[in-house]
């Protein structure tokens, strides 16, 4: 099924990438009358930079969901590390290493960007609710774990100074860059990210590529992106799959993608 | 004219000549409004992380209370007794969350309360069946709670505080402050505390519905425990207890349902205004009995200005 070999391999800027991590076969998703997702089948490498891309409402943020399971879907399977995956419940894909960002940004607004992050560690709280009610001091070495490692995410998305602002206040811009933050904190394994660089300046844009090619380079996070602008997206990513009305209509190298007939027909015959 | 002095002058002039009286009203206030705002804060806890509009919180007071006094009655000793209450709260929280709350996940918020209403009746009934309906006098001494009091003499007058009044005080005090603690700097803390906030974004970051919930549930319970002891000890352990219940809904008015601050001060507010208005308004002109109306009347008079209450956010649907 897949046209590439499934030894790893090593790219032309020298990132090595892995086998197959997660393996999406034959999804089908369904809301009443709508079929968001139809029979799509693709697989994610280890380390890779794979986007996906289509026109609004191709069903890309709704393959994104079921990765992360806030959608199931009704027909298909998930193989992730050589292993089926059993219909899981969002948190239990979060706990399984895989984090999130959402379109349309989802933070704790009342909360500081600290308190925000942080809460992205709570996939590895060790101590049960139990012994950390009653366990004051193992509580208290894990937050000091748990805060070293949120610090270095801040200082890696360079947004030391807003740490003690209530993410309410701040401009779209920084939180989406807080939003990859605390995905980030959760040291993912997979990351996906929902249109990270949707609605921002060409100088954000240029930040938010550098930090998620930079997560990718330095931790080996694979990474899944969807995104509008194709500049962006044939200069970050590994691979393309190309959705349209549920389907998969194209997958492979950015530049193969971008020459396939269909794909160029799909974004022609769709305002944007 | 008459009348217009004695509601805008006398009370303000009696507060003046006698304020060694007028700080025991305050305090006699205050003792109660510590209780309203433990309850109010349960309420809040429940409310923020699962929209549950929680209406057992009165039953949950009893029913610790009864617990408890039943324990020690079956000659279990005083403290083994509290754990063993708490250890039973445990119990119910978990029952509540698997039993109830999990197969009506999605519902629409008034079939979760409803069932919080069905939940009211269930531990009522049983209640009644263990620990029969009659009055029971609260372990208190048994607990190791003072029950002298001290006098003060402010201004040179007479203020009277009970030993009871001011461990109630202090160890509310001590339960907010470890509250606060624990919502504010613990990683569970965060948990809650985001539940509340955004719902998708909780689930994202891996909280599981369950867990908090069996967790906001049991919290309460410690809370409803506290309360129940203080009370009971005040007033003696019975059914008429859940009342008091009624008396964090004009709290929560006034302090809005999602706000802990609110709760507090609310709460407060609540104890020391009442009081003060049954003396100085209540019984010299109304004759008396105030307390049982006051607190409604003033959280409709704020609702008519600040419809979230006096510290709730803006009020907008969650997406
Ligand atoms: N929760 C839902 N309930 C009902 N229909 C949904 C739901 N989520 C998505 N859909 C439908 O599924 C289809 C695909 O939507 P989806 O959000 O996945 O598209 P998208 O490719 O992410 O679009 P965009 O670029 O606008 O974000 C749309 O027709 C949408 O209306
Ligand atoms: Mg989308």
């Amino acid at each position: 099924m897949n046209d590439m070999s499934p030894e790893s391999y090593v790219t032309a800027d020298g990132r090595t990438i892995g086998n197959v991590v997660m393996d999406m076969r034959d999804i089908t998703l369904k809301f009443g009358g709508v079929t968001a997702i139809k029979d799509i089948s693709f697989d994610i490498r280890e380390g890779e930079i794979r986007a996906i891309i289509g026109p609004n409402g191709a069903g890309k943020s709704s393959m994104l969901n079921v990765i992360s399971g806030f959608y199931t879907p009704q027909i298909g399977e998930i193989w992730y590390r050589g292993k089926k995956r059993p219909p899981m419940k969002p948190y239990q894909v979060a706990r399984q290493g895989i984090a999130r960002t959402f379109q349309n940004i989802a933070l704790f607004e009342g909360m500081t960007v600290l308190d925000n992050v942080m809460t992205g560690r709570l996939t590895h709280m060790n101590a049960s609710v139990i012994s950390q009610a009653l366990w004051w001091g193992k509580a208290q070495a894990e937050e000091i774990e748990n805060r070293e490692k949120v610090e270095k995410v801040i200082d890696f998305l360079e947004i030391q100074n807003i740490r003690k602002t209530p993410v309410g206040r701040l401009p779209y811009g920084l939180k989406k860059r807080v939003e990859l933050a605390r995905a980030l904190a959760a040291d993912p394994q997979i990351l996906l990210l929902d249109e990270p660089m949707a609605g921002m300046n060409v100088e954000e844009k240029e930040d938010m590529s550098r930090f998620i090619l930079d997560v990718n380079d330095e931790f080996g996070t694979t990474i899944v992106l969807i995104e509008h602008d194709m500049g962006v997206v044939m200069d970050l990513s590994d691979r393309v799959v190309v959705m349209d009305y549920g389907k998969k209509i194209g997958d492979g190298a950015p530049d193969d993608v971008r020459n396939n007939q269909a794909v160029i027909d799909a974004y022609l015959g769709v305002s944007h | 004219m008459e009348m217009l002095s004695k509601i805008f002058v006398e009370p303000f002039a009696d507060m003046v000549a006698a304020p060694d009286f007028l700080m025991q009203v305050i305090w006699e206030g205050l003792v109660s409004g510590v209780l309203y705002a433990l309850i109010a804060l349960g309420f809040v806890l429940i409310f923020r992380s699962s929209r549950i509009f929680n209406f057992a919180q009165g039953i949950m007071v009893v029913f610790a209370a009864l617990t408890l006094v039943g324990l020690h009655a079956m000659g279990i000793p005083a403290w083994v007794s509290v754990a063993l209450t708490l250890v039973v709260m445990f119990i119910i929280a978990v029952a509540i969350e698997r039993i109830v709350l999990r197969p009506l996940v999605g519902q629409p918020d008034i079939i979760l309360f409803m069932a919080t209403i069905g939940i009211t009746l269930f531990l009522v009934g049983t209640g009644e069946t263990i620990f029969g309906g009659e009055n029971k006098v609260m372990i208190t001494s048994e607990l190791g709670i003072p029950t002298g009091d001290v006098v003060l003499e402010p201004f040179g007058g007479f203020l009277l505080l009970q030993h009871l009044d001011i461990t109630v005080v202090i160890s509310a005090a001590l339960l907010v402050c470890a509250l606060l603690v624990f919502l504010g700097k613990t990683q569970m803390g965060r948990a809650i505390r985001a539940l509340g906030d955004d719902h998708q974004a909780a689930l994202s970051v891996g909280i599981s519905l369950q867990t908090i919930w069996v967790l906001v549930w049991f919290v309460s319970g410690i809370i409803a425990l506290v309360t129940g002891i203080a009370w009971g000890a005040r007033a003696g352990v019975s059914f008429a207890l859940e009342i008091i219940a009624f008396k964090a809904l004009p709290v929560l008015m006034l302090g809005g349902l999602e706000s802990i601050t609110g709760a507090i001060i609310g709460g407060l507010a609540i104890g020391v205004l009442e009081k003060m208005f049954e003396i100085y308004w209540g019984q010299p002109l109304l004759g008396g009995n105030t307390e049982v109306w006051f607190a409604y009347v003033l959280a409709l008079g704020v609702l008519l200005f600040r419809p979230q209450g006096l510290f709730g956010e803006k009020i907008i649907e969650r997406v």
